[in-house]
């Protein structure tokens, strides 16, 4: 059985005058799928989900969602795809149902279906007996999820969801988490970005960007032993920013950041560093023993915007 | 195009009027409240011309004068003055618009030479008045100079001068008691419906702009063509509603006689109050905020329709570049169709010009509407 990619983007490129927003992004993801695009804001992360949306033009290259090309064929394309923008974009001034009702309309669900779909949604939510109330009432996971029960009306087989939980509490995250499984479990292919970190281990895939470039693309286990390139330390220390500095200077030192109130040394090559609070004793800095920990994501994150990148290609 | 999205969408448009009470007041209250401004405070007629004489000479002659211009029934009040700084006064405060000074040898001119002067002073400060304001008095003088004549021809014997006299015996159409009301009213309705229709209209996409909705509604499969038509249909509605509010009013209320017919006021209010949406609807796409949109929208309805169109200033009495500019004043086809179809009865036939003037403004308008809206983010 070979996988058919449902979503697929080819040196995609968006350019805003001479600021180049997505530079040449390839992707391809596949049926039943969740990939979540992690990055800083400003990375590209929305840019990208519009231009796979139709929103925005593609200064660049091409992408095909669905099978229909969204430079060609923009409608085609929102007609089989679900999108949540990044910013609450439902009608607070509506009611629940209304707001239900409205996009059923748009996008044509069978009338026979609209009020069975409406309850699912509404049930999706959690917000049975709140049918009538004013969206603009709710509160902010319960918008969330009602959103994502709008977009997923005319049951859409490739779903955008642009940090849907930014602004959620965690409790409510983890309830969304559960809907989009239950979704990509029914077949649905995913796309959704997110600036949590712990919310990327929910993903089947993650691909990092940064300044408008997929930096690294896997399974979470696959990038956290992949992508980092030497043996990682937890080291705690006083005077932590002179100690940063240290040890950036020291030979065999790849790496250094500020975890919380630790720091995480990168060692790429163990046999020339061994004795780090010695090295740092005689910078004149207290430090404990340091031991070695299992990378999380946001070390490989760090560790990958921090490395220096091949010079850009002409434009 | 399909019909159950342009449904939806003019279905959701008429629940966010209803609960937005801004709408809601622009929809309903004012037609209401200029209807009774416009209707009751543009008036051209002059009817309160007060005025003041200084009679300096105090002799029967000129007290025979004076009690003319009392009686005449022209002027609003006559008042006397007794000495020149109350001339002055009175100007400065505008307690007149002009004085009327009867000097010392006034029935000794007269007299002696069968002639003599009044000096009338009168504030220009509104020209409209002052003018009316000379013609009554010019009047009066003109009356009492011909029975003076007769008095003086009979005390000495001889038969009044009689030549050849050419009499004017005016009759007026289509307004006959020559309120200026009648003629402005119906102007007053176009001023409305282009005030309130621009305003809503100029809403409506800026609304989805400022609130973010708009980037769900793009990622639909909604086209603009679908999206223009749903937004326009339930301000459609309301204008027409608004019109007939005025229009009733106007008849009824203001009781300015209509003589055309129904019909054809009905064919063209619409046409007018499709002109008007789409220019709102045009601002709305490009001014993504509310308030600049709506500003906007004031600014190309209210100043063109209320100077251009001819509803109070005549076109024809404007200098000939202004005029020229008054042919795209789209409101200027619609004042002219009131007019003529109220006080004239005109028919559609008779109005062929302006009425094909509008249906090619309605064209160019919806057109342009419709390329407005990209769906797009760019």
């Amino acid at each position: 059985m070979t996988e058919v990619a449902t979503v697929v983007a080819e040196e995609l490129t968006k350019k805003f005058g001479e600021f180049t927003a997505v530079n040449r992004l390839d992707l391809s993801i596949v049926k039943g799928e969740v990939v979540g695009f992690i990055g800083p804001n400003g990375a590209g992360k929305s840019i990208t989900i519009r231009m796979l949306c139709g929103l925005l033009r593609p200064t660049a290259g091409r992408a095909v969602v669905a099978g229909f090309d969204v430079g060609r064929e923009p409608e085609a394309v929102r007609e089989h795809i679900g999108y949540m923008s990044q910013k609450f974009s439902l009608y607070g001034d509506l009611t629940v149902r209304e707001n239900l009702h409205f996009f059923s309309g748009l996008y044509r669900v069978p009338r026979t279906d609209v009020e069975a779909r409406t309850r699912v949604a509404v049930a999706m939510a959690g917000l049975e007996g709140r049918e009538d109330a004013l969206v603009r009432t709710l509160a902010g996971g319960w918008k969330q999820r009602l959103a994502l029960g709008c977009a997923i009306l005319h049951r859409p087989p490739v779903l955008f969801l642009d940090e849907p939980t930014s602004g959620v509490e965690p409790e409510a995250r983890r309830n969304f988490w559960d809907l989009i499984h239950h979704l990509a479990s029914e077949g649905v292919t995913i796309l959704v970005s997110t600036h949590y970190m712990d919310e990327a281990e929910y993903c089947n895939r993650i691909a990092l960007i940064d300044s408008g470039r997929i930096v690294a693309i896997g399974s979470p286990g696959e990038l956290r032993r992949r992508e980092l390139g030497g043996t990682l330390y937890e080291l705690d220390c006083s005077a932590l920013g002179a100690a940063l500095a240290a040890l950036r200077r020291a030979p065999g030192v790849t790496d250094v950041a500020i975890f919380g109130d630790k720091l995480h040394v990168l060692i790429g090559d163990a046999s020339v560093v061994t004795d780090l609070p010695g090295l740092l004793k005689r910078a004149g800095i207290e430090a404990g023993p340091p031991r070695v920990i299992s990378p999380s994501l946001e070390d490989v994150f760090v560790q990958l915007v921090s490395r220096p990148r091949p010079p850009q290609a002409p434009a | 195009m399909n019909l159950r999205r342009i449904y939806a969408i003019a279905f959701k448009e008429t629940l966010q009027v209803w609960r937005d009470p801004r709408s809601l007041a622009i929809a309903l209250l004012m037609p209401l409240m200029q209807m009774a401004l416009l209707g009751y405070g543009v008036s051209l007629d002059i009817r309160r011309v007060p005025l003041c004489i200084y009679d300096q000479e105090h002799s029967q002659t000129s007290r025979e004068l004076v009690q003319r211009f009392i009686a005449s029934r022209w002027f609003s009040s006559v008042r006397r003055l007794d000495d020149e700084r109350a001339i002055r006064d009175a100007m400065d405060r505008g307690s007149c618009v002009g004085v009327i000074t009867v000097p010392v040898n006034f029935s000794r001119a007269l007299a002696m030479t069968g002639t003599a002067s009044v000096q009338a002073v009168f504030d220009a400060t509104d020209v409209n008045t002052t003018n009316i304001s000379i013609g009554y008095a010019q009047g009066v003088i003109a009356q009492t100079t011909a029975d003076f004549q007769a008095g003086w021809a009979a005390a000495h014997g001889l038969h009044p001068v009689s030549s050849g006299s050419v009499d004017l015996e005016p009759r007026v159409w289509f307004n006959e008691g020559l309120d200026s009301r009648n003629f402005i009213i119906p102007g007053v309705v176009a001023v409305i419906l282009g005030l309130i229709g621009a305003q809503l209209t100029s809403l409506t996409i800026s609304r989805e702009w400022e609130r973010g909705t708009m980037e769900q509604l793009v990622s639909t499969p909604v086209t603009a063509l679908e999206l223009m038509i749903g937004k326009l249909v339930p301000y459609f509605v309301i204008g027409l509603i608004d019109a007939t509010f005025c229009l009733s009013a106007a008849a009824f209320w203001f009781q300015v006689p209509f003589r055309g017919s129904l019909g054809t006021l009905i064919a063209t209010t619409a046409l007018f109050t499709l002109v008007v949406l789409g220019i709102g609807y045009i601002v709305s796409v490009r001014v993504r905020s509310q308030l600049g949109a709506s500003q906007i929208a004031v600014m190309l309805t209210m100043t063109p329709i209320s100077l251009l169109s001819g509803y109070t200033f005549p076109i024809d009495q404007m200098p000939a570049p202004v005029q020229a500019v008054t042919l795209v004043v789209y409101a200027r086809y619609f004042v002219t169709i009131l007019r003529a179809v109220f006080l004239k009865g005109s028919t559609i036939g008779d109005l062929a010009v302006p009425i094909m003037a509008l249906v090619l403004y309605a064209a160019v308008i919806i057109w342009i509407a419709a390329r407005g809206f990209r769906k797009s983010l760019d």
